[in-house]
């Protein structure tokens, strides 16, 4: 039974009375087989057709570019938006570590069939597994595409492909190049997309800003959008729309997201009736810098490979006043060694991440604002030497000298989980269709494939296999059935309708007049979601949590400061914008946490562990996707059942 | 810390700008530039004036979107890096420091400091890419591309395109940049018929676009890639390549 305070509080919020959704991969054959099968089955549109149709794909990141740059070879007339200033910007180009793909050329024995175990079990059997076996499938052939567009992936010195490892799997199936594996990829792809401006099939429009969604006589039939120079508020028809308008981490304010990542697209879209699921499923990055100072930005994504050689501690004593160095041998807790004797200060991140968090809420955190942990390399130094130390991490300790001003030689690095990656997005079925016909997703703005964790690397793969390889195929089968039908005009008066929607409601938050400009609320948001919907949740914080969003977002709309006009060149005023998206998607992330009520994955509800710690998954009441419907200010959840054919679900282990 | 900033305010860029005083208190010297203007802007909207515009998104030195010019250098005093990883620590306490945005004809403002930096993209629209349809790439491991070969290719590949390079140019040359495109496409091996192409498409919108380049070398000295001056010799290199292989556009 719920307690109370917690029960009234989903009352207030959640209805479960949706029907169940149907995700349509093909259920006669195996899930391994269902790629092959609905492709035969997809409709297709013929060269001669194709231009009579419109394309608006927002988003021109790795699933965005690559959709636009697809759909523009294949002949359609495809309208490209990016709020960025040029495509390559999209935050795509931050990705260090490498791309998956299961090509198994080597004789460590991988396979398609491990990828898909290692992805489904990684993800803690809350993903969709045809889903999983299409990704596995395509990526076979996405390295060599992305490849031959420009990526110049490492190369063993015979002259052949390279891999490596990565974290969650045995097998070496991770391409990359040096660490900078996103931007090779964002850069081709960019340049993909460019030579289809050229050839005038895609046409671009830059810093332009999507603010809604145009769904007319039930389909997505284009979107609102703001200029973000001039101000310029207008709509924009075609007989389909993409969102690739990656993920929503940046909720917590302080995240390893570029700045201005944010949900307003998708967000948007699920006002006008597009399911978001599994909102609450967010992965936090053991190492990531801590904050230093009330001022800092971000948190920088420390890599991981630091876990190595390094220890993890904190003081014995809660609050403990001395420097690192001065804390003797018995007064230091190596906490993960202590609860994790087998993987120690390797365990992986969402076990890191919850086991940290436990010991900075305990009061045990260290730093001058008690928000991190020591990340410790007094014992490799003393067993290595320093040289092999410094060749090992050199850059890396560079890096955290520069961002915080200590030298890691001489005192113990602080390190923090950060808010990384939304596996939740919008929900789309098998044909990454959402459930507005018409509104098609790709890329961290979706749900697919990672269940409740992400695996790393899988995500870079996800966006180059969306954009080139399946959105192109399962487009062309949608819009077949409209062949004859020509796009809205923009002069329709139904179109005139929403765009003048979105301008009333800009102008509204030019008006409001208050005192406080929008980045202060979403420095409060973020800490609000840190503390209550973070690394580890309980149904009493979550509760908590939605009272205190509730109260900031009638603080936002009653006392929010947007300088300057809406008619120009305004950031206070995009702020402003993704930030009253922000509060109710807050919202709607503790309300999923709270609803929730098992662990999994990056989902860790105190209330449900097993009695050594680890993660408490309930397979007989929670196998299912949570898609939440937008209805007025509540929100009803649809339940997509989750069947696992190929992964036999077993628990997941670390001790 | 505390800094005395100017900062260069135009509302758009048909406007006419100028330098105004501000002060930042009580700023770490961790703190990068970009983070004391964040902290600047919170007080200007708090005291209801207009807060300082200005790009940048990743904030870790990736994505190329900020670039501002700090006491007449483009992105800092600290050499090959980016705006958003210049800290205060390059300052002393009180220094008066001057942020402008990045000068360059190429770069009309869009407002206080942040430019139009499309010229670099119309470069690339040119010719930059290699021309293969989603689904017709050949394996990639039935070619080979030698170690060292890749790893040339990242050095040139490693561009940011943040345009530092022609905003420190006396010239506005991008030879820099467009030098650094050329080279990396031309190590892949799906691309070697459009070579020539490709470099005398670039070159001419290059020209048309930014100035020539004199080997002034200050390009090097601020770009946050670290592309080595020798990628502006391959401008010339792929050009004259083009003209001597003698074939109009297509080789
Ligand atoms: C620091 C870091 C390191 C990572 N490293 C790895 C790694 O090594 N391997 C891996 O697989 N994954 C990694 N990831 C995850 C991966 O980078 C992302 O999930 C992936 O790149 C997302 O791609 P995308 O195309 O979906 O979206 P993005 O690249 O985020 O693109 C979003 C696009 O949408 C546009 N957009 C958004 N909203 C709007 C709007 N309202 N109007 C108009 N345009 C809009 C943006 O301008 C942009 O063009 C990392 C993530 C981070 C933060
Ligand atoms: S060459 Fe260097 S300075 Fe020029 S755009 Fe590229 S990264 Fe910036
Ligand atoms: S903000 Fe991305 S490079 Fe500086």
């Amino acid at each position: 039974m719920r307690p109370e305070f917690e029960a009234e509080v989903l009352a207030s919020l959640r209805s479960t009375a949706g029907p169940t959704l149907d995700g349509k991969a093909p259920t006669e054959v195996a899930p391994e087989l269902a790629w092959a099968d609905r492709k035969l089955h997809y409709k297709l549109v013929s060269p001669l057709n194709r231009r009579k149709f419109k394309i608006i794909v927002v988003g021109t990141g790795l699933a965005g570019g690559g959709a636009a740059a697809a759909l523009g070879e294949l002949g359609y007339e495809v309208h490209s938006f990016t709020f960025h200033d040029a495509p390559r910007r999209a935050h795509s180009v931050a990705a260090q570590g490498g791309i998956n793909a299961a090509r198994g050329r080597k004789v460590d024995n991988d396979s398609l069939a491990r990828f898909v175990k290692d992805t489904v079990k990684g993800g803690d059997y809350r993903a969709r597994e045809s889903d999983v076996w299409r990704l596995a499938e395509e990526s076979v052939r996405v390295i060599d595409h992305m490849e031959a567009i420009g990526a110049p992936f490492a190369r063993e010195y015979g002259g052949q492909l390279a891999t490596r490892s990565f974290g969650g799997v045995q097998v070496s199936r991770t391409y990359y190049t040096r660490g900078q594996t996103g931007q090779q990829l964002q850069v081709a792809s960019s340049q993909a997309l460019l030579r289809q401006v050229k050839a005038g099939t895609v046409h671009l429009h830059t810093r332009s800003e999507m603010l809604d969604l145009i769904v007319i006589d039930g389909r997505a039939q284009g979107i609102v959008t703001r200029d973000l120079v001039t101000g310029k508020i207008e709509a924009h028809t075609a007989h389909a729309v993409v969102l690739t308008t990656g993920g929503y981490g940046n909720v917590y304010f302080r995240s390893t997201l570029a700045k201005n990542s944010n949900v307003t697209a998708a967000f948007r879209a699920h006002r006008r009736g597009a399911l978001f699921a599994s909102p609450s499923f967010i992965q936090f990055h053991p190492t990531a810098l801590p904050i230093g100072n009330e001022w800092q930005s971000k948190t920088i994504l420390m890599s991981e490979s630091l876990r190595n050689d390094g220890r993890i501690w904190v003081p014995v004593a809660p609050a403990d006043p001395r420097p690192a160095n001065d804390i003797p041998e018995d007064e230091r807790d190596y906490y993960l060694e202590r609860r994790y004797p087998a993987f120690g200060n390797l365990t992986p991140r969402d076990v890191a991440s919850r086991a940290a968090r436990d010991e900075i809420e305990s009061g045990h955190g260290v730093g001058p604002l008690k928000n991190s942990v020591y990340l410790d390399f007094r014992d490799a130094i003393a067993r290595l030497g320093k040289p092999v130390i410094v060749e090992r991490y050199g850059n890396l300790f560079e890096m955290y000298e520069h961002a915080t001003g200590e030298n890691p030689l001489e005192v113990p690095m602080r390190i923090a989980p950060g808010a990384h990656f939304a596996m939740g997005g919008l929900w789309s079925d098998y044909d990454a269709m959402s459930n507005i016909p018409g509104l098609f997703v790709g890329g961290e703005a979706g749900w697919a494939y990672h269940g409740a964790n992400r695996l790393g690397a899988n995500s870079l793969l996800s966006a180059c296999v969306d954009g080139w390889f399946t959105l192109p195929y399962s487009i062309p089968n949608y819009l077949a059935g409209l062949l004859g039908t020509p796009a809205l005009e923009r002069d329709d008066p139904r179109v005139h309708a929403f765009a003048e929607e979105a301008r009333t409601g800009v102008q509204a938050l030019v008006d409001i007049g208050g005192t406080q400009g929008p980045d202060r609320f979403h420095r409060r948001l973020g800490d609000i979601l840190y503390s209550h919907c973070g690394v580890s949740r309980s149904g009493e914080g979550l509760a908590e949590g939605i009272r205190l969003i509730q109260e900031l977002r009638r603080e936002f709309y009653a006392d929010l400061r947007v300088q300057g006009s809406s008619g120009s060149f305004n950031q206070e005023l995009e702020r402003a914008g993704r930030i009253a998206d922000y509060l109710d998607m807050a919202e709607l992330m503790c309300l999923d946490a709270l609803d929730r009520d098992e662990s999994c994955g990056a989902h860790f509800r105190v209330e449900h562990q097993l009695a050594d710690g680890e993660a408490a998954r309930d397979d007989a009441h929670w196998a299912f996707v949570s898609a939440w419907e937008r209805d007025g200010s509540r929100y009803v959840r649809h339940d997509e059942p989750l069947a696992f054919e190929s992964v036999r679900p077993e628990t997941r282990n670390y001790r | 810390m505390k800094l005395k900033l100017k900062i260069w305010r135009q509302e758009n860029t048909a406007a006419a700008g100028g330098f105004v005083a501000y002060e930042v208190d009580d700023v770490q010297p961790e703190l990068t530039i970009l983070e004391a203007l964040d902290k600047l802007n919170d007080e200007l909207v708090e005291q209801g004036d207009s807060p300082v515009a200005f790009d940048s998104d990743c904030r870790e030195g990736i994505c190329g979107s900020c670039g501002i010019t700090v006491d007449g250098r483009p992105h800092g005093p600290e050499a090959n890096t980016p705006s958003c990883h210049q800290r205060l620590k390059s300052f002393a306490d009180g220094q008066q420091v001057t942020l402008e945005p990045f000068r360059s004809a190429a770069y009309p403002v869009v407002r206080d400091l942040a430019v139009d930096r499309s010229a670099l993209d119309r470069v690339v629209e040119s010719g930059g890419f290699v021309s293969i349809d989603a689904g017709t790439a050949p394996d990639a491991d039935s070619h080979e591309v030698s170690h060292q070969a890749a790893e040339v290719a990242l050095d040139m590949a490693a561009c940011i395109g943040c345009g530092a390079c022609v905003a420190a140019c006396p010239n506005g040359s991008a030879n820099l940049y467009v030098g650094a495109k050329l080279l990396h496409l031309s190590v892949l091996p799906t691309t070697k018929y459009e070579r020539g192409r490709r470099a005398r498409d670039m070159v001419e919108t290059m020209e048309e676009e930014f100035g020539p380049c004199s080997l002034y070398g200050e390009c090097v000295e601020v770009c946050p890639a670290g592309i080595p001056l020798t990628a502006i010799a391959g401008v010339n290199r792929e050009k004259l390549r083009a003209v001597l292989r003698g074939r109009d556009r297509d080789d």
